[in-house]
């Protein structure tokens, strides 16, 4: 691992504008950075302001939000003074994203293989359409989907989360990125899967020496890919641990995620219930 | 193989069983219209001051003397026949004049559709993409207008400034007296017969007669597809498959256009094929204003005179039109659609 960091992030604030004219703020000074090959975790209930924070780093805010930093860089590029078109070919190219379902991230009416043949068409213009295909399905065997050829002329509504899922993987992985989010990637799909697309996604990302930030509300499992998690609570980061120190934890949201996860040792008891308390989403609750 | 041709055929089956029912109901409709207006198609051919006699005669040749049902078997077998009635104005069968008239509807609607469909799907789509932005109040406007003014009150505007004051266009009718029986008419269409004759000159004149009516049936049809075309497009610009398209680095034009609008042309093919089918039957207004000798034309000079068989004739090709424009979008349909077209194979 270099020093330099992949990612730098410091102090964004990301707002929306509420009914009555004022702005309501979704994520309030986070600040972290990645390095290249790390791979980081961010966890925290729903709507913490997770995704918010990737979307603000590949440049595909929501467009009536209104986003400020005071560092936004991705290797040493300031994120905030690039034009829309030099954002514009980092993504997908340099750093690129999954979304959480694909039933809903794939386009329904374009063949999967036409799909992922699109992401190196936009990188490798100059690619013939036969070599162009042929390295789909380079991807979709990296992806371990069996029959590639056969897949590449399937739709989207006719494969199952878990391949729709890997053919993402593939899409976004295709011209190999330095940086991959990945946006709660298993929250849609059957439990039975998750732990085999995840692990799909972690080989490729280790074998290409990308880095990872991998969003989830399951402290567990992203405590088991990752070697630093961020905890996030009411749109800021409240904990940053290394992934082998979780017991470690002191604020008393982390460790009220960690007292939930159930265990095969647990006496039956009932989970306990989450405590929440105003207080940590002021930054002096911070402990 | 056998099970796919099957169920393929099957749904050919259903298909035609629907269209087949619908054009039943269009029978039953005009027959049961033609029924009950309180216009005596005998009193029409004979004329009020007819003898009794006459009256009579005439009475039992039209089968006016047979029960309804009988009346209806042989309506329904006529049509099936292409037998519409005769017209009792021009004094030729109703199919006749119907052919001959419909090419002049069909050249003024299909020019209408083309300039709604042409600037109105990149209208809606440049609204959907600058939503509460200035292109998108402009296309609620355009919309907006196209959707209150009447359009006998465009048209005699149109007509007032554009030809009567500025001479930039062509008055009402298809030609100039001048140019009228040059070319021999072959599609029904003067735009294609003049063009096809190589006759250049007849060929600018039918396109300033055109114009004006075309571009007024346009603007309504545009104000229609363009405000359809800007919700589908605010649809589909919301999903998350265009975030998709973005992350990949997709240009804003492939995303719009490839990745979106892809999606919402699913759903336009129906608008448009709407739009075409109101566009002909709506000709009626702008026909009369502009003499435009088409089937809107014919109806309502038939309607004035009481010429129920013109009248019905009319009707029953103006409802066919709409069932095979609705065949011809679920077609469409399946080829835009892989959901939809799984169902079929
Ligand atoms: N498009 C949007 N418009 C308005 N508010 C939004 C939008 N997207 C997110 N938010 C607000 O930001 C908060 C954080 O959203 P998000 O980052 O998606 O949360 P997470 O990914 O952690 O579940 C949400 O609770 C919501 O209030
Ligand atoms: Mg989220």
């Amino acid at each position: 691992m270099s020093d330099k960091p992949l990612v730098d992030v410091e102090n964004l604030h990301i707002a929306f504008p509420r009914e009555d004219g004022g702005w309501h703020e979704a994520v309030r000074g986070v600040s972290f950075s990645l390095l290249a090959r790390e791979k980081l975790g961010i966890v925290g209930e729903s709507g913490s302001g997770k995704s918010l924070s990737s979307r603000a780093l590949l440049g595909v805010l929501p467009e009536h939000a209104r986003m400020s930093a005071d560092r936004l860089r991705f290797d040493g590029i300031d994120l905030l003074q690039a034009s829309p078109r030099e954002r514009r070919k980092l993504r997908g190219g340099r750093m690129s994203m999954i979304l959480q379902d694909p039933k809903f991230s794939l386009n329904p009416v374009l063949k999967v293989g036409r799909q992922i043949m699109e992401a190196f068409r936009i990188g490798y213009p100059a690619l013939s359409g036969a070599e162009t295909r042929r390295r789909a399905i380079d991807m979709l065997e990296a992806v371990h989907i069996r029959s590639p050829e056969r897949v590449m002329d399937l739709y989207p509504h006719q494969i199952s989360g878990g391949m729709g899922q890997r053919v993402m993987i593939a899409m976004m992985m295709a011209r190999e990125p330095e940086l991959l989010v990945a946006d709660e990637p298993t929250s849609a799909l059957d439990v039975t899967v998750r732990t085999q697309v995840l692990s799909i996604m972690d080989e490729l990302v280790t074998r290409r020496g990308a880095g990872l930030i991998l969003i989830s509300h399951d402290l567990k499992l992203v405590s088991r890919f990752c070697n630093r998690v961020l905890v996030m609570y009411a749109g800021r980061i409240v904990e940053s641990l290394r992934a082998d120190e979780m017991h470690n934890a002191r604020h008393p949201y982390t460790r009220g995620l960690l007292a939930c996860l159930p265990s095969i040792q647990s006496t039956g008891d009932p989970l306990p219930v989450l405590q929440r308390e105003a207080g940590w989403a002021n930054p002096e609750g911070q402990p | 193989m056998i099970l796919r041709l099957l169920t393929y055929s099957r749904h050919a089956g259903a298909w035609a069983a629907t269209v087949a029912i619908t054009l039943f109901g269009l029978a039953v409709l005009t027959f049961v219209i033609g029924r009950v207006v309180p216009i005596d198609p005998v009193l029409a051919i004979v004329g009020d001051k007819a003898s009794p006699d006459v009256y009579q005669r005439v009475f039992i040749e039209l089968g006016r003397d047979k029960p309804l049902y009988v009346q209806f078997a042989t309506y329904v077998s006529g049509l099936l026949h292409g037998d519409f009635g005769q017209s009792f104005v021009t004094s030729r069968p109703v199919l006749s004049d119907l052919l001959d008239f419909f090419p002049a509807t069909l050249e003024l609607s299909t020019i209408g559709l083309l300039i709604g469909m042409v600037l109105g799907i990149p209208a809606g789509v440049a609204a959907a993409y600058w939503h509460e932005k200035w292109p998108d109040h402009l296309v609620r406007l355009i919309a907006l207008v196209g959707y209150s003014v009447p359009v006998f009150w465009l048209g005699l505007v149109g007509l007032f400034f554009l030809y009567f004051k500025l001479d930039w266009v062509s008055g009402p009718g298809q030609l100039d007296v001048f140019y009228q029986g040059i070319v021999e008419n072959r599609t029904g269409s003067i735009l294609i017969d003049s063009a096809l004759a190589g006759e250049w000159e007849v060929f600018w004149n039918a396109m300033s007669h055109i114009i004006l009516p075309a571009l007024l049936l346009g603007y309504y049809s545009l104000a229609y597809i363009g405000r359809m075309t800007r919700s589908m497009m605010l649809d589909q610009l919301n999903r998350e498959y265009v975030l998709t398209a973005r992350l990949k680095g997709a240009s804003e034009f492939e995303v719009v256009v490839g990745h979106a609008l892809r999606n919402a042309a699913i759903p336009l093919v129906t608008i448009v094929a709407l739009s075409y089918g109101s566009l002909l039957e709506g000709s009626v207004l702008v026909e009369t204003i502009f003499s435009w000798p088409g089937i809107g034309n014919y109806l309502a000079s038939s309607l004035f005179r009481a010429d129920m068989n013109a009248v019905l004739g009319g009707t029953l090709v103006v409802g066919a039109v709409f069932v095979f424009l609705n065949m011809l979008s679920d077609a469409l349909y399946g080829v835009l659609d892989p959901r939809a077209r799984e169902h079929l194979s």
